[in-house]
This record gives C-alpha cells, sequence and structure tokens, in this order.
C-alpha cells in the first residue's frame, strides 16, 4: 500500500519535472529561432498590436481606477497622522513598484494569455503545424517566438502607460475631490521616486511579459487536440499564469529590496 | 521517387510499422489503404519526415531522409506537397494569402507574379473568385481543393494526400479524384495517397498497398488487388463485417509528436 503511494508520488513528480522540462526547452528553442533569419518583422508587429496595444483601453481604465481608490484609501489612512501631503509619493510608489506590472500583468493574462493559448490550441487541432513542417517552416519560429518577444516589449511599455495613467487618477481624487495641495501632491513626487523604483517596475514587467506568452503558448502548444482539451488548457492558462505572476513577483520583490 | 526499407515503428506496445518495404513510382499514383489503426497515418508521417522510424530507411531520390538535418529536411520538403485530411488552412488567412503563404516564405516572387500564379492555381482546382473569402466560408469539399492549390503552388515533385476524400458527398469526392488524376497525369507528379475509400481508391491508383495492423499484406497494381485471393484482402475490398480481420477497435491518439520526438 505505502509502496504504491510512494510510486504514485514518484511517478506524479517525474511526469511534472518532465513537463517542466519541455517547456524550457521551449522557451530556450523559441527564443533562439528568434535571432536566426529569416525575421519576420511583419509577424513580431502583428503581435505586438494583439498583445500590446489591443490591451491599452482595458489597462487604461484598470489604471485609472486603481489609482482613484489609492488617493481615496491613501487620503482616510494618512489624514488620520495628519499626513494627506504624503498621499502623491504613497499612491505613486504603490503603483510603479507593485502595483503597476502585477495588474497591468494580470489584465493582459484575461485579454491575450487566454487568447494566444486557444489560437494555438485550435491550430493544432486543424493540423497547421505539420502543415507549416510540411511547407518547411518551422512552427515554433513563425507562430511561437514572435509571440513571445511581442510579450517581453510590449508589457513595459504598457506598466509605463498604466503608472502614468493610475498616478493621474490619485491626483484626480487626491487633489481635485479631496482637497490635498497640488504642490505637495506633484513636489513630493518627483524628491521621493528614484531610478531605482522605476528599474524594478520595469524589470518585473519584462518578466511578467515572458511569463504570460511563454505559459500561454505551451499550454497551447501541448493542449490535447480534441475541443475540451483547449478549453481545459486555456483554463488552465490563465490560472497557472495569474498565480506565477503573484510567486514570481513575490521573488523579485526580496531579491531587488 | 521513394524507396522505404525495413521500416519499424512501435508506440509502446504497439507496432506501426512492422519491416515495411514499399517503392513509390515516379509518376505514378500509389494508394495506401488500411483500416483505422492499420498504419497507414503513421507510414505517410515517416515517409513525410514528420516522424523518425525507430529503424529502417525511407530513400527520397536516393537520398535518405531518416538520417538528416532538420535543414536538409526542410530543403526536401519544398519539393514535397501535402493535403490534410482537414485541409489545414490557416484560419486568419484569406483564400489567396493561404495559397501564396509558402511563395511569401520561400521565394522573392514580385506581388503581380504571385497573383498570376495564384489565379492559375486556384483555377485548376476550379475556384477562381473565391480568392477574399475565410477559410471558413467555405465547404469541406472547397476547403480541400484549395488546400491541393496551397500543395501544388511550389510545383512539387510529388504529393501526399491523407485521406483526401473522407467526409466528402460523392460529387466533391468524383472532383477531388479527378483533381489527383489530372494532376497526376498533367503535370506529372508523383502522388501518395491514403485512404479507406476503396471505391475511389480503385479509380485513381495505379499501384495499391494494404496495410493490415502495420504489415503490408498485399501491394500491386488495381487488377492484382481485385483479383487477389487473399482473405484479408477480400474482406478489406468487399467491406465484410466477418472475416479474418477481426471487428476490433484500436485508437490511440499521437499526441506530442509535433515538438519532442
Amino acid at each position: 500500500m505505502s509502496i504504491e503511494i510512494t510510486a504514485s508520488l514518484g511517478r506524479t513528480t517525474l511526469n511534472r519535472l518532465q513537463v517542466f522540462g519541455r517547456s524550457g526547452i521551449f522557451l530556450f528553442v523559441s527564443i533562439f529561432q528568434a535571432f536566426l533569419p529569416p525575421f519576420r518583422i511583419s509577424r513580431l508587429i502583428k503581435e505586438i498590436e494583439f498583445i500590446g496595444s489591443k490591451s491599452f483601453l482595458i489597462v487604461f481604465v484598470t489604471a485609472l481606477f486603481t489609482g482613484m481608490v489609492l488617493g481615496i484609501q491613501g487620503y482616510y489612512s494618512l489624514s488620520q497622522f495628519g499626513a494627506e501631503a504624503a498621499l502623491g509619493v504613497m499612491v505613486s510608489l504603490s503603483i510603479i513598484r507593485e502595483l503597476g506590472p502585477v495588474l497591468c500583468a494580470l489584465m493582459v493574462t484575461g485579454r491575450a494569455g487566454s487568447a494566444i493559448t486557444a489560437q494555438i490550441g485550435i491550430m493544432k487541432i486543424t493540423d497547421q503545424f505539420p502543415a507549416l513542417e510540411m511547407m518547411a517552416i518551422d512552427p515554433l519560429k513563425y507562430v511561437i517566438s514572435p509571440k513571445i518577444i511581442a510579450g517581453i516589449l510590449s508589457l513595459p511599455l504598457l506598466t509605463a502607460f498604466f503608472d502614468l495613467v493610475g498616478i493621474a487618477g490619485g491626483y484626480l481624487v487626491g487633489v481635485k475631490l479631496l482637497g490635498v495641495n497640488e504642490g505637495a501632491y506633484l513636489g513630493k513626487l518627483v524628491t521621493a521616486i528614484t531610478f531605482t523604483d522605476i528599474y524594478g517596475g520595469i524589470l518585473k514587467s519584462l518578466c511578467f511579459g515572458l511569463l504570460i506568452t511563454w505559459i500561454s503558448s505551451f499550454m497551447g502548444f501541448t493542449a490535447e487536440p480534441t475541443t475540451e482539451g483547449v478549453s481545459k488548457a486555456t483554463t488552465d492558462a490563465v490560472v497557472l499564469t495569474s498565480l506565477s505572476i503573484l510567486i514570481v513577483d513575490y521573488i523579485l520583490t526580496s531579491l531587488l529590496l | 521517387m521513394i524507396k522505404v526499407e525495413n521500416l519499424v515503428k512501435r508506440y509502446g506496445s504497439v507496432t506501426a510499422s512492422n519491416h515495411l518495404n514499399c517503392h513509390f513510382e515516379k509518376g505514378k499514383i500509389t494508394v495506401i489503404l488500411g483500416g483505422s489503426g492499420s498504419g497507414k497515418s503513421t507510414l505517410l508521417r515517416q515517409v513525410t519526415a514528420l516522424e523518425k522510424p525507430d529503424s529502417g530507411s525511407i530513400y527520397f531520390d536516393g537520398i535518405d531522409i531518416t538520417t538528416l538535418s532538420k535543414k536538409k529536411i526542410y530543403e526536401i520538403r519544398k519539393k514535397m506537397g501535402m493535403l490534410f485530411q482537414g485541409s489545414a488552412l490557416f484560419n486568419y488567412l484569406n483564400i489567396f494569402e493561404n495559397i501564396a503563404f509558402p511563395l511569401r516564405e520561400h521565394t522573392k516572387i514580385a506581388n503581380n507574379v504571385i497573383k498570376t500564379i495564384v489565379t492559375m492555381k486556384l483555377e485548376m482546382v476550379g475556384l477562381r473568385g473565391t480568392e477574399d473569402l475565410m477559410p471558413s466560408q467555405l465547404s469541406g469539399g472547397m476547403m480541400k481543393r484549395v488546400g491541393l492549390a496551397r500543395a501544388i503552388v511550389m510545383d512539387p515533385k510529388i504529393i501526399f494526400y491523407d485521406e483526401p476524400t473522407s467526409g466528402l458527398d460523392p460529387i466533391s469526392t468524383g472532383v477531388i479524384d479527378k483533381l489527383i488524376k489530372d494532376l497526376n497525369r498533367a503535370l506529372n507528379i508523383t502522388s501518395v495517397v491514403v485512404s479507406h475509400d476503396i471505391e475511389s481508391c480503385f479509380r485513381i491508383a495505379d499501384n495499391i498497398i494494404i496495410l493490415f495492423y502495420g504489415d503490408i499484406i498485399a501491394k500491386g497494381t488495381v487488377e492484382e488487388i481485385r483479383n487477389s485471393k487473399d482473405l484479408r484482402v477480400r474482406q478489406f475490398i468487399n467491406g465484410e463485417p466477418e472475416g479474418p480481420i477481426p471487428f476490433t477497435r484500436t485508437d490511440k491518439n499521437y499526441l506530442d509528436e509535433l515538438l519532442f520526438d
């Protein structure tokens, strides 16, 4: 009995490790291929459009409301100590260091990550990968590489946009609505935010961009080629990516501090 | 054109190719017949180098493709065309771009010439005028014909057809059969057809190979197969439920082979 449990535990662990190893090879080959000719710039631009520019609206709304909520909550907490003047610093530091990269990545996961998994899964069901192979085109290079590179390029830009809109949202609520001094909100912001804060946030967003496109692509690529298989892979991809973002965020934060 | 020698492929305990020897002659239409799980698709995937055999050799114009690097295989694939069972058209591209795709990827042909080539190929399959439609707007039979136009756009020396008539109505089947024959006769393209459609097979084939659980149980011309005394062959071509071929279901899915084999 106990032997069976141990054996099945070992089997499961081995399987998981194998999947993990495969996903590593998958990522390595995809990125390596991206640096070999022929370069398909138009494919890359299409993917940046899909992952990046089509996420602008959702990122804008998320950022605006996150900044506004932080404005209200921050004002409430800070006013207990009479420190309303620090509102600008509190809002902007929270957003630049933490909420910007993480919330932005979570929104992109929901919007683009799930679509990537579904798209690749459907390509697999309909034999489009062997079709590419038969046309002497490497499917990883043609389909996956541009997605991963586009993710790495898009997320930092989206995060920068998120930061800007979020701080503006805090300003709207704090200064215009609750009457915090405008000079205090903006002036302290410039002096208190260091390059390290911004650099940390951007580094996080780079990692998240990689995580989103890597996990979503891999889940699609290894999905069971059935309708159920693809729908399961899509759900799994979103859940797994979101969790990984939160875990990696903790690790990066503790390393950067 | 293609010579298969002593080909072996196993999946776990199942032998999909059991020491196969066969020959796909230049300029001829060879049909590989067999029921589900007979190993005909596996044979096709190995001949097209989509899958590596466990042992044995496959000679394409005298070159053993089982030992080639990916780069060399890609060079050889440019001489191959393939029509997939589900057509495998790219659903995000319209009909014109689907057919133009290999030309755009592998050649530097000018746009107006590409347009001429695509129009000619579409005319060959009788679908001129559908250039701007998306694959989802076509019927199954039309999608197969577009897939065929794409398969011949690079003027291959050999075309592989994976169950070209399965799931089609009798007229579409007739159209596809005629196209396979015309392409073979007009362009002298060697053709390999994987099928379980006996009638269509007898209409188009020069040579027939019948597979049964990984073994070749018969090969020869249409007449030779028609007159075969082998009970398994007779049962298969007459579609009899009772006979030496048991009515069992060996259904194994093919996962994972794309990436890590």
